[in-house]
């Protein structure tokens, strides 16, 4: 006799946005899985065309409000490419420390009040924090301090106003800076302490045959973030290949499906690909360096890591990474840091910007006019990258876990969706989970 | 101890941001925890109880006819509905496809856009149900969003001023970027709430707050055209975040129409 279960979450919970998952299991083989995203469409690439380039970084900022400054990045990079900018090292270094700020408050957003109730056993961080009170106590003050930085150089956490194409509108007051020192210190200590805890955590098996696409920054001894213009796609353990980010177009396809508002990104010759801590870390883990490379080496963090349940240790790794690289950039301020933006003329042509959102490579493309207006937009966010990914991995999931009640497998599938950190306000939003063994 | 007020945070489309900003009450969160249950809040946790709510907080505009729907069993099961920024106030940046035609956009984004069930009309939740109060901002701040939680669970009319952002402005005692620094500025007709963060930036308010009560926007509109602004830098000014809040809506409209090189 057949053997048909069937499961069903109508509305996944701890991510950002709305969508919905469906595993169909005929007796003991997993026919079919979808990740379906129901947030509705936004329009962003349509209603792009006739702005001026200049709105691209504030009206993308707009696609998500965890990760704002990965788009105003994208699109500052795109314009600049394509209007010829070189921007200064000042403006380099303070895009990257506003970064730090957004890697750091969206980390410790996922670690603490997403992702750890899944491993600790409790619906959310609130009810955690009945038996884990500290714990998410450090959890708060950590995303304070990263959406603390984002004030201070961005103006405001969501959608910050004080970036612009070429730069800043104005550069923060080295006082501030200074003043900043001591809390991110302490948030450092803070994140320090996070990387020994969800190292600690129990969480479950699993290995799978990843292939990692992330973005190579220019300077050597940067780990990935605010810009670079080679994507580097490989296992891990082979060297990675390159290529130039005017290719990614033809590198990668992306394609519609009708369970999903959010298109899937697949490379060409590989298939499913994973962006975000995963393959930085395979990719370009070595670049870490200082406490964050001591952390991942007292903790065992294995390179690549092939289990996305324990991605929760590289975002912590990164934290760590983001607070030192903050104090890096702080310290090395310069006296006289020169004009906060540089300006020139609009030029017609096309190009790509990209830019490490926390949760991954996010591609802006443009093709502009000679009056500085956007003729086309194409926006290529993470989680539409990682969407295919997503899939395979649920599907490994099921066909390890057939012997877990449905309660549990259910959640064991909703835990391997947040393993992502998915942004589905980027891919489109929103994500339902029905297990379907019929 | 007497029964804690239900909360609910749903979202609509939108960016996410808004009910971010509650989370992003570090300092305040525990406590706001103790004082209210969070009934329905699927962003942050897995606990999802059907209402009624005491308050229900709604992030994002609706755009299809799922969520239109939804939004009606939604205003049943909820006591008090507010709205919570430019999205669920004004429809959002999306309502700029109010002015434009959504198959054409969609073909734009989607290979096959008859997978899609979409709306042509991106609208505010008070063109579908009664709202019992409007915070604005893209995105809100965290204090006004603590002040109306605060106040609308105690029947109380939230202490959130109806006036411009050059108030603000003023009383922070910055130079003007308008005036002074010759920059295009929706300041004087935008809602206060910021804490006039842009001119703190050296540049021109780009009204993410929308319009205040009594708006001019057609007077400085005129200024802005009579300093150099284009007709069609104008329009686009006043068509962004809240491009579908009437004052912006109309303002931009007359610019649509107006000659590209002369003041209207």
């Amino acid at each position: 006799m057949t053997r048909r279960r069937s499961l069903d979450v109508p509305v996944l919970a701890r991510v950002e946005g709305e969508g919905a998952l469906h595993v169909r299991i005929r007796d003991r083989t997993v026919e079919t899985v979808a990740l379906s995203i129901y947030e509705p469409p936004r329009f962003f690439e349509g209603f792009l065309r006739g702005r001026a380039a200049r709105e691209a970084p504030d009206i993308t900022a707009r696609i998500c409000g965890i990760c704002p400054v990965a788009y105003q990045m994208a699109a500052c990079n795109a314009v600049e490419h394509v209007w010829g900018l070189e921007v200064g090292e000042t403006v380099r270094r303070l895009r990257r420390l506003l970064y730090c700020g957004e890697w750091v408050e969206s980390h410790a957003l996922h670690i603490y009040l997403l992702h750890a109730p899944d491993l600790l056993g409790y619906p959310d961080a609130l009810t955690m924090a009945r038996d884990h009170r500290d714990l998410v106590e450090r959890g708060l003050r950590l995303k304070k301090a990263g959406n603390d930085l984002m004030d201070l150089v961005g103006g405001r956490a969501i959608h910050p106003v004080n970036v612009r194409v070429g730069g800043f509108y104005r550069f923060p007051d080295p006082a501030d800076l200074t003043a900043a020192r001591p809390w991110l210190e302490q948030a450092l200590g803070d994140a320090v302490a996070t990387v020994r805890t969800v190292a600690a955590l129990a969480v479950p098996d699993l290995d799978m045959p990843y292939h990692f696409v992330a973005l190579r920054p220019e300077r050597a001894e940067d780990y990935p973030l605010e810009a670079g213009r080679v994507v580097l796609s490989g296992d891990g353990t082979a060297p990675a290949e390159s290529f130039g980010l005017e290719e990614f177009d033809e590198r990668v396809v992306e394609v519609q499906v009708e369970h999903s508002n959010a298109l899937h990104a697949r490379l060409r010759g590989v298939g499913p690909y994973v962006v975000g801590p995963l393959a930085r870390w395979a990719l370009l883990g070595d670049r870490l360096g200082g406490t964050a490379a001591d952390l991942a080496a007292e903790v065992g963090l294995p390179q690549p890591l092939r289990n996305p349940f324990a991605s929760i240790v590289v975002r912590a790794v990164e934290v760590v990474y983001a607070l030192e690289e903050a104090l890096r950039l702080i310290d090395a301020w310069p006296a006289d840091p020169g004009p906060a933006f540089v300006d020139g003329p609009a030029r017609a042509g096309a190009g790509h910007g990209a830019s490490e959102a926390p949760r991954g490579l996010l591609v802006h493309r443009y093709r502009l006019d000679a009056a500085g207006e956007i003729r086309s937009a194409t926006i290529v966010p993470p989680t539409s990258q990682n969407q295919a990914q997503i899939e395979a991995d649920l599907r490994r999931v099921v066909e390890g876990n057939l012997d877990l009640d449905d309660a549990a497998l259910r959640m064991r599938c909703e835990t391997a969706v947040r393993n992502y950190d998915p942004c589905i306000s980027c891919a489109t939003h929103a994500v339902r989970v029905t297990v379907d063994r019929g | 101890m007497p029964r804690r007020p239900r909360l609910a945070v749903v979202k609509f489309a939108s960016c996410d941001g808004c009910q971010l900003s509650l989370l992003d009450c570090e300092d305040e969160l525990l406590a706001v925890a103790d004082a209210v249950e969070i009934a329905y809040f699927p962003e942050a946790s897995s606990t999802m109880s059907r209402g009624p709510y005491d308050l229900t907080l709604v992030e994002g505009s609706v755009t299809t006819p799922h969520d239109a729907a939804r939004l009606q069993q939604l205003r049943t099961a909820s006591r008090r509905l507010v709205t919570i920024g430019a999205c669920a106030t004004a429809g959002g940046i999306q309502a700029l496809r109010n002015t434009r035609d959504v198959a054409g956009l969609a073909s734009v984004v989607y290979p096959r856009p008859d997978f899609l069930d979409v709306l042509d009309r991106s609208t505010p939740i008070r063109a579908h149900v009664s709202v019992d109060y409007e915070l604005r901002g893209c995105p809100v701040s965290k204090q006004s969003l603590l002040e109306v939680v605060a106040a609308v669970l105690a029947d109380r009319k939230p202490r959130i001023p109806d006036v411009s952002v050059c108030v603000e402005c003023k009383r922070r005692g910055l130079v003007c970027v308008a005036v002074a620094g010759g920059q295009a500025c929706l300041g004087p007709v935008t809602q206060a709430g910021c804490g006039a963060l842009c001119p703190g930036f050296a540049r021109g308010c780009y009204g993410c707050f929308g319009p205040y009560g009594s708006a001019n926007t057609a007077a400085l509109a005129d200024h802005l055209r009579a300093t150099g602004t284009s007709a069609r830098a104008t329009e686009h000014l006043f068509a962004t975040f809240n491009a579908g809040a009437p004052a912006f809506a109309a303002e931009a409209e007359r610019q649509r129409g107006a000659p590209a090189g002369a003041p209207r």
